[in-house]
């Protein structure tokens, strides 16, 4: 029965190619690692300069072009994780899609399942969702278009979305807003992101080793291209500002600690 | 049964792909199975992955043609695509949402759309399982938010019932909303035209349309490829800007200049009935259209090169192409109940 029922899967798997495009880029786990029962927790807090992001109009921080801004909406897509091991192994982490929102605590303490045993070195993951789940049809879960980050008369995710205010915005009620998308060409929002961990997490079953991970909203403005709100205040399409803004969120993470 | 419908079946179980067997395609009358007409190309979309069962097809009929996907539960999809019409909007430029409000493009006929690599006439959308959220949430059209409608759709008795026989659960979700309606969309086949029956030597065209289809190859079917009359590509055809409402085109999409003013080459299956006709729905009649393409092309930096100097034809060979545009009308699609409106 196991075998006609294996060799079923196997005709159906051979006679049918997939409608348009591969899978995300997920590889199979490590040769000969046995499924895991084991998992990671990644408790993400979200920062600016540094002190905690409030979602208040009365919580300001600071950009290195020298404006202010508050935040009311903060909110990204964190997917495709992948860790590193020991050996220097990639070990990727398959249908890990995740939108993290500021305003839900649940969605910033994520955990990572069947994660194979062993010691790892780091992580990497993508901000935003990749392009083969943006070409793929209707989705459910984290990637359901119910949740506000997809572009319905353009299809594609909002790969990361922050909307404010600042007083040097160039908007006349002084809003800011960015909704970062594109999943294909050089304007893409998707960016990679790959942090070292300062010490080796050992993952195993009997205990859930923790991974605390910051993410600073000012960065989105202040990395490698500096933001001046009075010009650049309203960014939701795809162009060579909205990839300025992604070229700078791509730095806004950083690994704190690592709980063993 | 029909010598030709058992080729197309017999064509269709040969080259379509094996799938769970315990749920096997079903017969139309009924149900609903994949097409693929004999001499055509093999679809975009294919049902590998939102497997066709009958109660499915059913469900998206019933969504299709459900106005609670509006704000004020007054417009469903049918509203602006009605059967009668091709699934056009039938004697509208543009259509009505909520409220009234009016939309600036016209709503384009459907009907063989697993063909169609991409959807709306910029080509914003890119897969026909994504394509309800854009006018669910378009202001000027259902206006309602993605939230509400699977509240609204969760908390009615007859789609619990309807998703439990589709789905073996009432659980409603977006994705199991949009793949029974891509399921029902996908499946609006119309492939039994006069012009189909005379290309399968079952009819024969008069001396009108066989001169009017003689120059439609000549003149127009570069654009309009046959079987499907459309090659699904990005084209500026002439038209003169509309002052009011500007609209960039493709360019909306691609933010390309390049791109300013093109529009999706439509299919011209059932244009007989699919009017009014052109992206803003400006021309009422097909002499109109032809009346276009030979005394008012506008020249511009993205005109399509083929329409540079127009396209000559006479009065009476405008005629003869208009009586083969015809032969491309297909009843039993504009009449077969299994895309009907139901009542339960």
């Amino acid at each position: 029965m196991r075998l006609s029922l294996f060799l079923m899967v196997l005709a159906v798997a051979v006679s049918c190619k997939k409608a348009a495009v591969a899978p995300p880029e997920d590889l199979p786990p490590l040769n000969g690692a046995p499924a895991s029962n084991a998992s990671l927790k990644l408790n993400i807090s979200h920062v600016g300069n540094g002190n905690p992001l409030v979602l208040d109009p009365a919580s300001t921080y600071t950009t290195t072009n020298g404006d202010t801004f508050s935040v009311k909406l903060f909110k990204y897509y964190l997917t495709n994780v992948k860790l590193t091991n020991l050996a220097g192994q990639v070990v990727t982490l398959p249908g890990t899609y995740f939108l993290v929102d500021e305003s839900d605590p649940q969605s910033k303490a994520i955990t990572l399942p069947n994660v194979p045993a062993g010691d790892y070195t780091g992580i990497s993951f993508l901000i935003g969702v990749d392009s083969a789940r943006n070409v793929s049809g209707a989705q459910t879960g984290a990637l359901d278009p119910a949740h506000g980050m997809f572009w319905t008369w353009n299809s594609g995710y909002i790969m990361a979305k922050i909307e404010g205010s600042s007083p040097q915005s160039g908007n006349s009620l002084g809003d800011i807003s960015f909704h970062i998308g594109g999943f294909s060409g050089v304007n893409k929002g998707i960016r990679t992101v790959t942090l070292p961990f300062p010490i080796n997490a050992h993952v195993h079953a009997e205990h859930q080793t923790q991974v605390n991970m910051t993410g600073d909203v000012a960065k989105w403005f202040s990395g490698v291209n500096t933001i001046d709100f009075a010009f650049t205040f309203d960014v939701t399409t795809i162009s060579s500002r909205s990839r300025s803004i992604a070229d700078n969120y791509a730095g806004m993470f950083t690994v704190t600690s690592v709980v063993n | 049964m029909k010598p030709l419908f058992l080729i197309i079946l017999l064509a269709v179980f040969s080259t379509s792909c094996k799938v769970d067997p315990e749920i096997k395609p079903e017969l139309p009358a009924e149900g609903i199975s994949e097409v693929i007409p004999e001499g055509w190309p093999q679809p975009y979309y294919r049902f590998t992955e939102n497997v066709l069962t009958t109660d499915r097809f059913k469900l998206g009929r019933a969504l299709f043609y459900e106005p609670m996907f509006s704000a004020d539960n007054t417009v469903s999809c049918g509203s602006c695509h009605q059967q009668f019409a091709a699934f056009a909007h039938s004697a509208h430029q543009f259509s009505h949402g909520v409220d009234g409000r009016l939309g600036t493009r016209n709503a384009p006929a459907l009907q063989n759309l697993a063909w169609n690599p991409s959807f709306m006439h910029d080509g914003g959308v890119n897969h026909i399982e994504v394509f309800p959220p854009a006018p669910i949430t378009n202001t000027l059209e259902m206006a309602e938010t993605l939230p509400n409608v699977v509240l609204k759709i969760g908390s009615s008795a007859k789609y619990q019932a309807l998703f439990r026989k589709a789905y073996g659960d009432d659980t409603v979700t977006t994705q199991r909303m949009f793949k029974a309606i891509a399921q029902f969309m996908g499946t609006m086949y119309s492939y039994n035209s006069k012009y189909d029956q005379v290309k399968h030597g079952t009819a024969s065209f008069t001396a009108s349309e066989q001169s009017g289809y003689s120059l439609f190859v000549q003149k127009c079917a570069s654009c309009h490829q046959e079987p499907l009359f459309s090659d699904y590509k990005f084209r500026n055809n002439g038209l003169a800007v509309n002052p009011t409402i500007r609209d960039s085109g493709r360019t909306h999409i691609t933010r390309d200049l390049a791109d300013l003013y093109k529009f999706k080459t439509p299919s011209l299956r059932n244009i007989e009935l699919s009017g009014p006709y052109m992206h803003d729905g400006r021309y009422m009649t097909l002499m109109d259209c032809l009346n276009h393409y030979t005394n008012s092309i506008t020249p511009g930096a993205t005109l399509d090169p083929s329409l540079s100097t127009g396209i000559q034809m006479s009065t009476q060979e405008k005629t003869d192409i208009i009586a083969f545009l015809k032969t491309l009308t297909d009843p039993q699609f504009l009449t077969d109940k299994r895309y009907s409106e139901i009542t339960p």
